[in-house]
């Protein structure tokens, strides 16, 4: 049992540490004209973030912000899933995680769109037309990698077979929450048959299914993210930037 | 002069978003006005080319045009797009550190705009008939330069304020002129540009208020970073008048408008009450108002300094470079990947018709 | 095309697109500039996020830029205002001091 306040944290923290991961990538991509498409999902996914934690503050009532919950929390506070802390990889890496977040992001956010808190209804509607862009882009790059060359292929199964495990997560049930995550799995696993199969990827099977960042128990990469993130932050107590 | 819409433009007057428009407009101006002359292009191209830039029209892609009015202008806006890409990286260091998701989401949006603006020059410069990526070779084997600017290092998040105010306003009083150039892709990819680069000096000169007026620390740290970013901002005008090659020719053709000298001491000029609002100091002693010359005087930056990181020995040439060739190595399998998978659904599709 | 024009270790160079947008309803596509893509979806893609910086409402052609046959060199261009909902990319996002000129 969950409440609100945990819930609305729980996806503002994905999507802040997605954000900061498709950061990572900025004068890195593979084109030019990929840096800026990365740049633009990662915007917004920083967006959501920011409307979420927001209002995570606010449900909370203790009177912390954004940047506090962004800032001046430690590692085993953080909820996000472990797959979006998972380090960027190549390029076919990052293409399976966001295929993955989006394939389960959109689903959530379009379901939350007609929850009944009006706040969380506002942020889905407007987070979901963005997560449907992020899947299009994650599934057309799927698509080109799975089947373009060789080494392509070989690097993209990789990746989705290295990432899988970890989307198991995303959908432990929660029958209290505004969204209950265990109701979009249908979704997404239709989505992502249909996207894989076309990549002439092969879906994996697997009986290790790695968890517990709702509970913030992490991966040992979230620290080392956080604390890139937040040491300037913390560096100046109180100031203003 | 510079044609009868030039006092709209007067860089003494209006910001520099008007400047653009101004410059914009009198694009238009120029298109209707129709030329004096009336050569055409067919009987005498060289004659109807001098009368196109006499009438202070635009030199459009599929116009005849003199070799080295070609040459000229694929170098300037290759090393202008290379500028941007590389650009992209200084201050790129510090989105995953930036103090608040504000900062973060506007530093992000900021060098996202640099890979868009490199973009289009690199499409102004393929309408001069050079490949993408005959120029991208020519930045990765260092046959064609950048900005020297961006071989220093940003060592505080204070140097992505300093680099919006002075690097982008630098930038800009060098770039406006420049969205009247005569050749019509690169002045219309400039007017976008210098566009969307206002927003990046205001950006700048914010971090900078918001440090200024911050703790002793924040103020400490606004202050060390206009120490070490003011000298490398004026050397970004280029070599004094006298030393520089290009100059004479490119004024002639209209490429360029104002001579290096001319565009530092306007900057000069700007920075100084900018400077004072933000209650921050330039560091040059010897920068004083000149009555008789109605401009500052100020000392100018160590041009051998200049030359040296040009030529490859500033403090982030090798890293700067070594970043952009392993980005462009390690993309090659996504970028051959996307080719395969293009000429496999065209091979496909043949079959499918045949 | 100039001379040793765009081969690198055998790599054929990625095609050129012309881009065109219709920037609101009621208005005529105009050409906004050029990019490069392998082919005409992942050209749409990167269309939308170079010369709209995803403003919606807007349509999009691309066009092999050698599928065009040209007359004249009397092209007019467009000009783009960032995405709306992305107030920071705007410069009167940001609060600048009275008195400060030339920003």
């Amino acid at each position: 049992m969950h409440g609100p306040f945990e819930f609305t944290l729980r996806l503002g923290d994905d999507a802040l540490v997605a954000a900061q991961r498709l950061a990572e990538w900025t004068s890195r991509a593979p084109e030019m004209e990929e840096d800026v498409a990365l740049a633009n999902i990662a915007l917004d996914q920083l967006g959501a973030a920011r409307l979420l934690l927001t209002y995570a503050g606010e449900l909370e009532g203790a009177g912390r912000d954004e940047d506090a919950l962004a800032y001046l929390r430690d590692d085993r506070e953080f909820r996000n899933c472990l797959l979006v802390e998972l380090p960027n990889g190549d390029f076919a890496v990052t293409m399976a995680k966001l295929f993955f977040l989006a394939a389960y992001q959109l689903p959530l956010y379009t379901a939350l769109a007609g929850c009944a808190d009006e706040r969380l209804a506002a942020i889905g509607a407007k987070a979901r037309k963005e997560s449907a862009y992020h899947l299009d882009h994650a599934a057309l790059w799927v698509r080109r990698l799975g089947d373009g060359t060789e080494e392509s292929h070989r690097r993209m199964q990789a990746a989705v077979d290295g990432t899988w495990p970890y989307v198991h997560e995303l959908f432990a049930a929660d029958p209290a929450a505004p969204v209950d995550p265990a109701t979009l799995r249908g979704d997404f696993d239709t989505t992502v048959t249909t996207v894989l199969a076309e990549a002439t990827l092969t879906r994996p099977e697997t009986g290790w299914t790695p968890a517990g960042g709702r509970d913030g128990v992490h991966t040992e990469h979230l620290s080392y993210l956080l604390a890139e993130m937040q040491v300037l932050h913390r560096a100046h107590p109180g100031a203003r930037w | 002069m510079y044609g009868n819409d030039f006092a709209a433009a007067d860089p003494s007057g209006g910001d520099l978003l008007g400047q653009v428009e101004a410059a914009e407009a009198a694009l238009r101006a120029a298109a209707a006005r129709g030329r004096g002359g009336a050569v055409t292009s067919g009987a005498d191209p060289e004659a109807y080319f001098a009368d196109v830039i006499d009438a202070d029209q635009k030199i459009e892609p599929r116009d005849w045009m003199p070799e080295a009015y070609r040459r000229t202008l694929i170098r300037q806006i290759a090393q202008h797009a290379h500028s941007e890409i590389i650009g992209m990286q200084p201050e790129g260091n510090w989105i995953s550190r930036a103090p608040s998701l504000k900062r973060k989401a506007i530093l992000l949006a900021k060098v996202q705009d640099e890979a868009g603006h490199g973009l289009y020059l690199y499409a102004a410069a393929e309408t001069l008939g050079v490949s993408r990526d005959e120029l991208v070779d020519l930045l990765i084997s260092g046959r064609q330069k950048y900005s020297s600017i961006f071989n220093y290092p940003t060592l505080t998040w204070a140097d992505v304020g300093v680099i919006g105010w002075l690097v982008d306003g630098a930038a800009i009083v060098n770039q406006v002129p420049l969205c009247r150039c005569s050749y019509g892709p690169y002045a219309r990819a400039m007017i976008r540009v210098c566009k969307e680069e206002s927003f990046h000096q205001r950006q700048g000169y914010e971090i900078l208020h918001t440090l200024a007026h911050g703790t002793p620390a924040q103020r400490a740290m606004a202050q060390d970073a206009v120490d070490r970013w003011w000298y490398p901002s004026l050397a970004m005008f280029g070599p004094p008048d006298g030393d520089s090659t290009h100059s004479a020719q490119s004024m002639a053709w209209k490429i360029k408008r104002f001579s290096n000298d001319e565009l530092r001491q306007r900057f000069v000029d700007m920075c100084v009450q900018q400077a004072q609002t933000l209650g921050l100091t330039l560091p040059d002693p010897d920068l004083r108002w000149n009555p008789e010359r109605q401009a500052y005087d100020f000392t100018h930056p160590d041009y051998d300094e200049l030359m040296r990181v040009i030529s490859g020995d500033g403090p982030c040439n090798r890293q700067r470079m070594e970043h952009r060739r392993r980005a462009h190595a390690e993309g090659a399998w996504v970028r051959e990947a996307a080719a395969a998978y293009a000429a496999k659904r065209v091979g496909r599709r043949e079959k499918v018709a045949a | 095309m100039s001379e040793g024009t765009g081969q690198r270790g055998g790599r054929e160079p990625s095609p050129l697109w012309e881009v065109f947008v219709r920037a609101r309803r009621g208005l005529s596509h105009t050409h906004v500039g050029s990019l490069h893509a392998p082919d005409a979806e992942l050209a749409l893609r990167h269309a939308r996020d170079l010369y709209t910086r995803r403003q919606e409402g807007v349509s999009i052609w691309v066009v092999p830029a050698g599928a065009i046959t040209a007359s004249s060199p009397d092209e007019k261009d467009a000009f783009f205002d960032p995405a709306a909902d992305k107030v920071y990319r705007h410069p009167t996002f940001y609060e600048v001091p009275d008195g400060v000129a030339h920003l």
